[in-house]
């Protein structure tokens, strides 16, 4: 396969800025780099986290939707309360598919959509007594919600409502958390902030409350898995590997989690944190406060399995040693089968990415074990960490892209030909009439899990079908088709 | 003068993590690492200088602790 030279990929990149004004060429040129696997800290070819250009298609999302919909909204027995106009609270309804069990309405609510609706009298007087209304609401309507969290939406921080004194004193008068949560949208450059907002309302209003509280019996193999969100149940299927190692799953968070298992999770013996990018703020305040150690796993793919799974057992004794040996070989018959199977079909296929906070880097092992190349990747809303992590799993001279902008995105697409290009939504439909098998690897498009080795079926799978389809060979029309045989254009023609 | 919280490393090292800024860099020397006090002038891999009156008795890492930009 002809991979790009380091000089192809800058005179891409250079090639790509042209078109930029004097100003947004210099600031996004700090965005745009070619990897280079000798580089030790990332500050020193990408820049990360800022603000993005006025003028630019950008896909990031705001300090609310990191709150709401990422870390506080799959928690599933609490009412999550947004704060603010209707729309917010209505488009990000029921979208990540963070799955969970329960019955919806009675005592889980995930998929369900509370707001307080504010109309002008709200902006103009306030809305806080409408805030202490909905919380009586839902006390009356459903009151087997564990808790409620408020979830700013911009006006209240521009208005300045006290949300915090009106949840305070609900929080007294229905002996229920009641969590005010400033994840106001214009705050900080992306969703990254959001995720802060929220780990830092966690941390004062929900991990302290069980801690003069002994009842909760633990073992010496208690784990969280902490960052992974269930998307089309992917916390299901990690968290049979680990009971199979042995371990005891106390909580998920926040894919099918509860209130308790969040209260629970202090007392456990290893945070195991999936997505870094949401959740490393809460897991180095446990190590703080509680000296519960935690560690990046990754469960895409057989071999960065098996690595997980072996440096998680290193935490534990022996017998989870063995265990964790006999998993991964219990397994290994399966997933050699897969391999086997779509390896073939797909091998030397080229891959872009341009996904959120972890995946980028995640997902990169488990191409590698069908046999494909990630050729470039990129983050939403990473900072430096990220992408110091990100330049040890990318190879050399591939191409590393913070923030892209739609035009910047389409132009490397144009130059580096992918065989696939794995991103989200607003993507999708550019890329697929461009002509470009795409998936979307969000939300799986509507497929999943592709967490573990049952996920890493799917995964396979879905790759495949969507690589190897024949619509892609059907992508020009007929009649612009060059002739190859003479009979087949009279038909053409009078079609 | 940042709250900064020290943790151990996998490999034994100190990470130096700056949660406003998200600034998570390694320490490269620190002053004063004694039995009975840690602290004085800490440099940081990125080669920026960060100053703490040294704390005794050593602080139990993970921690946080208090911390000056080193002056020149």
């Amino acid at each position: 396969m002809a991979t790009m030279t380091r000089d192809e990929t800058q005179a891409l990149i250079q090639e790509v800025l042209e078109v930029y004004p004097e100003k947004a060429k210099k600031d996004r040129a700090k965005h745009l780099a070619v990897n280079d696997q000798s580089v030790e800290q990332s500050k020193k070819c990408i820049t990360s986290n800022r603000k993005s250009q006025p003028g630019v298609m950008t896909v990031r999302g705001c300090a609310y939707a990191g709150s709401k919909g990422v870390v506080w909204g799959p928690i599933k027995d609490m009412i999550h309360i947004s704060h603010g106009p209707v729309g917010c609270g209505q488009y990000s309804r029921a979208g990540r598919r963070n799955y969970y069990v329960g019955m919806t309405g009675v005592n889980t609510f995930g998929t369900m959509n509370f707001t307080s609706d504010f109309q002008e009298k709200d902006i103009v007087f306030g809305g806080d007594k409408k805030l202490a209304k909905i919380v009586d609401e839902i006390e009356q309507l459903f009151p087997l919600a564990k808790g409620v969290s408020v979830q700013s939406e911009c006006p209240i921080g521009l208005i300045g409502d006290d949300i915090e004194s009106v949840s305070k004193q609900k929080t007294k008068e229905y002996s229920k958390p009641v969590i005010p949560v400033r994840c106001e949208g214009f705050r900080g450059v992306s969703q990254s902030l959001g995720h802060h907002i929220a780990n830092d309302a966690i941390r004062d209003h929900v991990v302290h409350n069980r801690d003069n509280d002994d009842s909760f019996e633990t073992t010496p193999y208690d784990v969280a898995i902490i960052g992974d969100y269930n998307i089309g149940g992917d916390a299901w299927s990690s968290r049979i590997l680990l009971e199979e190692m042995g371990l005891r799953v106390v909580a998920q968070w926040s894919g099918d989690g509860t209130l308790s298992e969040m209260e629970l999770t202090p007392k456990v013996k290893l945070n195991l944190i999936h997505c870094y990018r949401s959740m490393n703020y809460i897991s180095r305040h446990m190590e703080e406060r509680y000296g519960v150690p935690w560690m990046e796993y990754n469960l895409f793919g057989p071999t960065k399995i098996a690595e997980s799974l072996r440096k998680i057992a290193e935490f534990f004794d022996e017998t989870i040693q063995a265990n964790a040996e006999k998993v991964i070989a219990k397994y290994q018959a399966e997933y050699d089968a897969i391999i086997a199977k779509y390896r073939p079909r797909l091998e030397g296929k080229k891959v872009m990415l341009y996904v959120g906070g972890l995946r980028p880097r995640h997902i990169i092992g488990a191409y590698e074990d069908l046999g494909m190349e990630v050729v470039g990747t990129g983050y939403e809303f990473a900072h430096n960490d990220d992408y110091d992590r990100t330049i040890k799993e990318m190879g050399d001279s591939t191409l590393l892209y913070d923030d892209v902008t739609g035009y910047e995105f389409e132009e490397f697409t144009k130059a580096i030909k992918p065989d696939l290009v794995g991103s989200g939504i607003k993507e999708k439909y550019i890329f697929q009439k461009m002509g470009i098998p795409f998936r979307q690897m969000h939300s799986w498009d509507y497929s999943g899990p592709y967490h573990g080795y049952d996920g890493f079926a799917i995964f396979a799978r879905d790759m495949d079908m969507t690589i190897n389809n024949p619509c892609w060979n059907s992508m020009q029309a007929p009649w612009l088709k060059p002739a190859a045989g003479e009979s087949e254009a009279p038909m053409a023609a009078s079609a | 003068m940042p709250n900064v919280m020290i943790r151990k490393k996998e490999d034994g090292g100190l990470l130096f993590y700056v949660a406003k800024k998200d600034m998570e860099e390694t320490i490269a020397s620190v002053e004063t690492d004694t039995s009975d006090a840690w602290g004085g002038e800490v440099e940081l891999t990125d080669g920026s200088r960060w100053y703490i009156d040294p704390v005794s008795p050593p602080p139990n890492f993970p921690t946080t602790l208090r911390f000056k930009r080193a002056e020149g």
